[in-house]
């Protein structure tokens, strides 16, 4: 039993970063209907990001955290304007590949950058464990699932309160009508391609005690963020989380209970699996196609 | 320029549409014939190679390019079949009798990863064929009594009727040669064939094709099962062409270098996937190239600037310096995608339809013919 409640809490941990990286999906899907292969890649930048502020510049954490978070906004900004703008609107398969192409790029400057070693930063959750009873928790573990509350509360509130994230909302449904009824649609998708960057950063940094940051590791997460993202739906946030928590728990109990090997691909039978009995997955509206 | 006037639907689904294509298909059939008496090994090797890329491009073509159905799982058909011929190998069972059964088992699966993607569509698919990519790469590594895990195994020189055909014999070269060109006759007879306008008919509009009569579930599964029979006789000669096989060879990467072949290609044609196997496989030998000679031939042009031999040395080493980073391949692999994306969607092929229409229009040529309009599109949810 404390097995499994150990076991359970490691898996929402990492499911949750797995959450965070398929919000990011969510995110730029939602506004745009691209589907961006390069956020795995985008969060280990902000992971090198913040280890660059935090650990080779010796800022204080926070102050290295929101260095890094504005960074990798702006950065986002910069690969919205020069990849996805001029393909907007095109067959999805193309905005792939460009995205595709784009993790490649980011993938081969952070090793030349940054090395091939695995990186390390130090938090304040890095030492330091939680006692309940005979439970034990870490901090790290621990601070990733209230990170990811909190940034899920916010993210709701920017979407459903502010004239901005109604504006993304409306964008998102139709950006034809959106943008004859004013909305300035290019700014709303570069803000919300700032934003799903920043969403990254805090899952590098997050994930950062957790596991190293190496040039690989935004293939490896963004792999399990994928079907995290499907199982949820593509296109509902709380859908993102979910399906996050969902394969962290799954991966972290196949590799405690189940033979070696079936740590890695339990994650997708599940996926292929819900995929067979609900195509649009768990939170995902079925909608009727006209031609 | 030839004017082609067609009086007949006969006319419009010709595999030559004019005796001009015949004479400029069969020189370089006769070019591709006397090759390995001219080019040397090393350039023979990577032919056999561009042969196998642009079987599985065309296959993926078929799957992708014609029927719309994005997959980024073609490694582990390829796997699949590479496979079967080791295992079938080692029980002494003939070539063609394991050439035969890779194909057919692989489109089984394909057919088989076919029905569940019926329901999925756009990113859907992707994922759920890279799931089955990433499943089959597991099993691979797992399965110790038929794959030999992580270990490998180890395919045998091809006997073919009794003879022996080497890995990098001009006979082995001429059989990969042969299966692309039967792959190309046959893909294109199968496109004008009621099976191939389905295919057309469903990448352009599901819901149109299935109004028009068009059985959407059949095709579909059919082109996935096509789709992969064809990769799996690929695998079989890229094992032969490898001589040891193991998991880590049929990555994601690949399957992903398997879809820019088509995409640099173009995918709205047989010849780009020729023109994207030719692409890639000779990306590698070419980056190497500019590592070796780059820093030499850039400091040259300095010293002709008047730097002089010291600034030149200096470029030079520094040069070198750059040309051997350790990420520089992936790094030039990220930016000729996403250029090719940007600047010219429709590939290699598109950019030579383009020439060669600026010539045959030459004074009337308009620049805005091929110009991308700015397009709004409604959600995908909606549509």
């Amino acid at each position: 039993m404390l097995d499994f409640v150990q076991q359970l809490v490691s898996g929402v941990a990492l499911g949750c970063v797995y959450g965070l990286i398929a919000l990011g999906f969510v995110l730029v899907y939602k506004a745009t209907e691209v589907v961006n292969f390069a956020q795995g890649d985008l969060m280990m930048l902000g992971g090198f990001f913040a280890f660059t502020f935090i650990g080779m510049m010796g800022l204080n954490y926070w102050v290295g955290f929101a260095g890094a978070v504005t960074a990798m906004a702006l950065f986002g900004m910069l690969a919205e304007r020069v990849v996805v703008r001029p393909i907007l609107g095109y067959p999805q398969f193309s905005v792939i590949m460009a995205t595709i192409g784009l993790g490649y790029f980011l993938r081969s400057i952070a090793g030349m950058i940054w090395g091939t070693d695995d990186l390390k930063i130090e938090t304040p959750f890095s030492q330091g464990v939680l006692r309940i009873g005979s439970l034990v928790l870490a901090y790290d573990k621990l601070s990733v699932i209230a990170a990811t509350m909190i940034l899920c509360t916010l993210l709701w509130l920017f979407f459903n309160k502010t004239t901005l994230g109604t504006a993304m909302r409306a964008s998102s449904e139709n950006m034809l009508a959106a943008y004859y009824m004013g909305i300035p649609v290019k700014r709303v998708v570069s803000v919300v391609w700032a934003i799903s960057a920043a969403v990254a950063t805090c899952a590098g940094v997050l994930l950062a005690p957790i596991t190293f940051i190496h040039s690989n590791v935004g293939l490896v997460l963004g792999l399990k963020a994928f079907p995290a993202a499907v199982l949820g739906g593509f296109g509902s946030i709380p859908g993102a989380v979910v399906g996050g928590v969902l394969i962290g728990v799954i991966e972290s109990m196949a590799g405690f209970y189940l033979p070696e090997g079936w740590k890695d691909v339990a994650p997708y039978i599940v996926l292929l699996t819900v995929l067979l009995l609900k195509p649009e997955g768990l939170f995902g509206h079925h909608v009727r196609k006209k031609v | 320029m030839r004017f082609l006037f067609k009086t007949d639907y006969e006319d419009d689904i010709k595999l030559f549409p004019h005796s001009g294509y015949l004479v400029s298909y069969g020189i370089l059939l006769a070019l591709l014939l006397i090759a390995p008496y001219v080019l040397s090994s090393y350039l023979m090797s990577q032919l056999v190679f561009v042969c196998i890329y642009a079987t599985v491009g065309v296959a993926l073509l078929i799957l992708t390019g014609f029927t719309g159905q994005a997959s980024l799982g073609h490694a582990a058909f390829l796997a699949i079949g590479a496979y079967t011929a080791a295992y079938l190998q080692k029980y002494n069972v003939p070539f063609p009798v394991y050439f035969l059964a890779a194909g057919v088992l692989t489109g089984i699966i394909g057919a088989m990863v076919g029905f569940p993607a019926l329901r999925l569509t756009g990113i859907y698919l992707v994922i759920a064929t890279i799931s089955f990519a990433l499943i089959v790469e597991e099993i691979l590594a797992r399965w110790e009594s038929v794959t030999n895990g992580n270990e490998g195994m180890r395919v045998k020189t091809l006997s073919l009727l009794g003879v022996t055909v080497p890995r990098d014999s001009p006979t082995f070269y001429y059989l990969c040669l042969a299966v692309l060109v039967l792959t190309i006759v046959g893909t294109l007879n199968l496109l004008r064939s009621p099976t191939g306008r389905a295919f057309v008919a469903i990448r352009d509009s599901e819901t149109a094709a299935r109004s028009m009569g068009v059985n959407v579930a059949l095709y579909k599964v059919k082109s996935f099962a096509i789709s992969a029979a064809i990769t799996g006789f690929a695998g079989v000669l890229f094992a032969h062409k490898l001589s040891f096989i193991s998991p880590e060879m049929f990555t994601l990467q690949l399957s992903i270098e398997f879809i820019i072949v088509i995409l640099i290609g173009g995918t709205f044609s047989l010849h780009g996937a020729v023109l994207g196997a030719i692409f890639i496989v000779m990306i590698d030998p070419f980056l190497t190239y500019l590592k070796d000679d780059m820093p030499g031939m850039i400091a040259g042009v300095a010293s002709t600037f008047g730097a002089g031999p010291a600034a030149a040395g200096s470029i030079k080493s520094s040069v070198a310096a750059f040309a051997s980073l350790n990420g520089l391949k992936g790094a030039i692999y990220g930016i000729i995608i996403v250029l090719f994306v940007l600047l010219e969607p429709l590939g290699l092929y598109g950019r030579w339809l383009k020439i060669k229409l600026f010539f045959q229009l030459f004074p009337l040529y308009k620049r805005a013919t091929f110009k991308r309009q700015k397009i709004y599109v409604k959600s995908e949810r909606n549509r």
